[in-house]
């Protein structure tokens, strides 16, 4: 079953006289309970996308669908199918995340003893220390908010689960911990999971199949082996970051010092 | 059905909750805040008493007293309505949790009307803990009061102010940059045409017209008449007719509008980002 399918999308913003396309003519399909990754620079047009998944932005043309429900047109049904991680961790800062863990769950419709439930359960699996879950979240380290962030999403048991760089920024353990959870929802939940990155070395370990994004057009599509091989002709040795760099132009290290995309 | 209908339940006590705890966390702001009103308030009432001596003429000070601190404690009512609904989402704009809430499965209606009622909530409490204060300062003499017209009219006053603040919201919405402003600007100008401190007949014609427009001069002139002359229901259908309309007019537009304008958000890219 396809778990999102994306039509000939295409997405611009008008701003005063200036025109800034994020996404021309997108076409993907993702399949249920893969990770699919997403893989461009900045500015190339992942977070636009995920923000059409999540019923956010509003495309110019083309459709899209969430298990067979169109993100416009049935945004209540699609909602109730997703949740999302971004960059930022977007929380009322003086709230505790306990308290910003049951807003949440009340949101999606959850009572407030089945979402204390979970949110324990989800606690203990993402490693979230209980005797911090009353501070406030403002004095949290940005690893940590990333893992309320975490467990905000997970705690609605999305089947289509849509992570927008949840590893940037963190520090090299906290980013393995982040990997680890997202593989071990994948493999025991069989959520399907979109994740948008420019680490490379994160797509190759996590993602079944991967897309290259450049200026908001899908260049390649395929598992990171079949990329591979197909770079093989062109570079000796060739590892995901060489295909990268073949479809997006761009050195690596230039993609690095751009900084953290919003 | 029933399902859906409980979902609805819990995410509006999640609202509520919320709202709640921002409260409880900001307590001092909240502080600052009542503090600054009960100043208002109190000075408002020592107006009153000066009167006598500054104009060397005889009044029933104790008439004007409760006149104007009848102002003071609505008014404040009432733009507390205003300000939290018509805050709904420039606070989470702020906060940056805008688009988490507006991705949630939740009906537009369910999430904006859980943040009247809320209001609703707060704004009792606040003014009573008003009149509390005031009644230290002030000898209240409310013995011809009509109380039960008097909450007959404060339920459908909030009524339509809670419309007023739904149309205002949707403001922010649209433009991240001026919207805050706008409705300050409208706010204060509610304040000038609805004969808080004074009657509208005080007023240039141009200004009474704006003033009959407006649910506040319903509201105001409706708690005079059952405070003030002990006004019974009756008396009080010329109050309330216009405030129900008004009403019943402004939610549902208000929350129409809203769902469209979020659509229209959604297609410009101004939900999150500003510019
Ligand atoms: N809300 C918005 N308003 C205006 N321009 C936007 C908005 N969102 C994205 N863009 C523009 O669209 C392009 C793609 O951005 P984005 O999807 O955030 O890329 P990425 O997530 O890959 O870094 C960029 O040029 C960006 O400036
Ligand atoms: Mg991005």
């Amino acid at each position: 079953m396809i778990a999102l399918e994306s039509k000939n999308i295409v997405k611009y913003f008008q701003k005063k006289k200036e025109t800034s396309w994020a996404l021309n003519q997108v076409n993907l399909q993702i399949r249920q309970g893969e990770i699919f990754g997403l893989l461009g620079p900045n500015g190339s047009g992942k977070s636009t996308f995920i923000r059409i998944a999540s019923t956010l932005l509003v495309p110019e043309k083309g459709n899209m669908s969430v298990f067979g429900y169109d993100v416009v047109k049935e945004s209540q049904k699609v909602q109730r199918l997703i949740n999302r991680v971004s960059v930022e961790a977007s929380f009322f800062r003086m709230l505790s995340p306990m308290e910003n863990l049951l807003f949440s769950a009340g949101l999606y419709g959850l009572s407030k003893k089945e979402a204390i439930k979970r949110i324990n359960e989800i606690c203990e699996t993402i490693g979230l220390e209980k005797k911090r879950m009353h501070d406030r979240i403002k004095d949290f380290s940005r690893g940590m908010q990333q893992k309320v962030a975490i467990a905000r999403a997970f705690l609605t048991n999305p089947p289509l689960m849509l992570l927008d760089e949840p590893t940037t920024g963190l520090d090299p353990r906290a980013k393995r911990e982040v990997q680890q959870l997202v593989t071990d929802m994948n493999s025991r939940y069989g959520m399907t999971i979109l994740l948008t990155t420019h680490d490379m070395d994160e797509a190759e370990r996590l993602c079944q199949r991967v897309a290259v994004i450049h200026k908001g057009e899908i260049m390649v599509t395929g598992t990171p082996e079949h990329l591979i091989q197909i770079q093989e002709s062109k570079t000796a040795n060739p590892t995901l970051e060489d295909v990268f760099l073949a479809y997006t132009g761009l050195t690596f290290s230039q993609v690095e010092t751009e900084g953290v995309g919003v | 059905m029933k399902n859906r209908m409980l979902r609805e339940l819990y995410a509006a006590r999640a609202f509520i909750d919320r709202n709640l705890n921002l409260s409880k966390r900001y307590w001092k702001w909240e502080l600052v805040f009542l503090v600054y009103t009960i100043a208002n308030s109190v000075t408002i009432g020592f107006i009153g008493r000066g009167v006598e001596s500054v104009t060397g003429t005889s009044i029933d000070a104790q008439f004007y007293i409760l006149y104007m601190l009848i102002g003071s404690i609505l008014w404040g009512y009432l733009s507390i309505l205003f300000e939290i609904i018509s805050e709904t989402v420039t606070w989470e704009r702020w906060e940056e949790t805008i688009e988490y809430t507006f991705m949630a499965p939740v009906h537009r209606a369910t999430h904006l009307l859980s943040v009247c009622g809320y209001a609703i909530i707060y704004g009792i409490i606040r003014s009573s803990v008003i009149l509390l204060v005031l009644s230290f300062f002030f000898n209240l003499d409310m013995s011809s009061a009509n109380f039960a017209s008097a909450v007959l009219i404060l339920g459908i006053a909030s009524f339509s102010f809670i419309g007023l603040g739904m149309c205002a919201a949707i403001l922010p919405l649209i433009s991240p940059e001026k919207g805050i402003q706008v409705v300050s600007i409208f706010q204060s100008l509610l304040l000038m045409f609805s004969g808080v401190y004074y009657e509208i007949h005080v007023l240039p014609q141009w200004m009474q017209a704006v003033a009959r427009i407006s649910p506040a001069t319903y509201a105001l002139q409706g708690m005079r008449a059952s405070i003030l002359h002990g006004a019974g229901m009756g008396d009080m259908v010329q109050y309330i007719v216009p405030l129900l309309f008004i009403g019943l007019f402004l939610v549902p537009f208000g929350i129409a509008l809203f769902i469209r304008m979020e659509r229209w958000a959604k297609q410009k890219g101004v939900l999150k980002r500003s510019g």
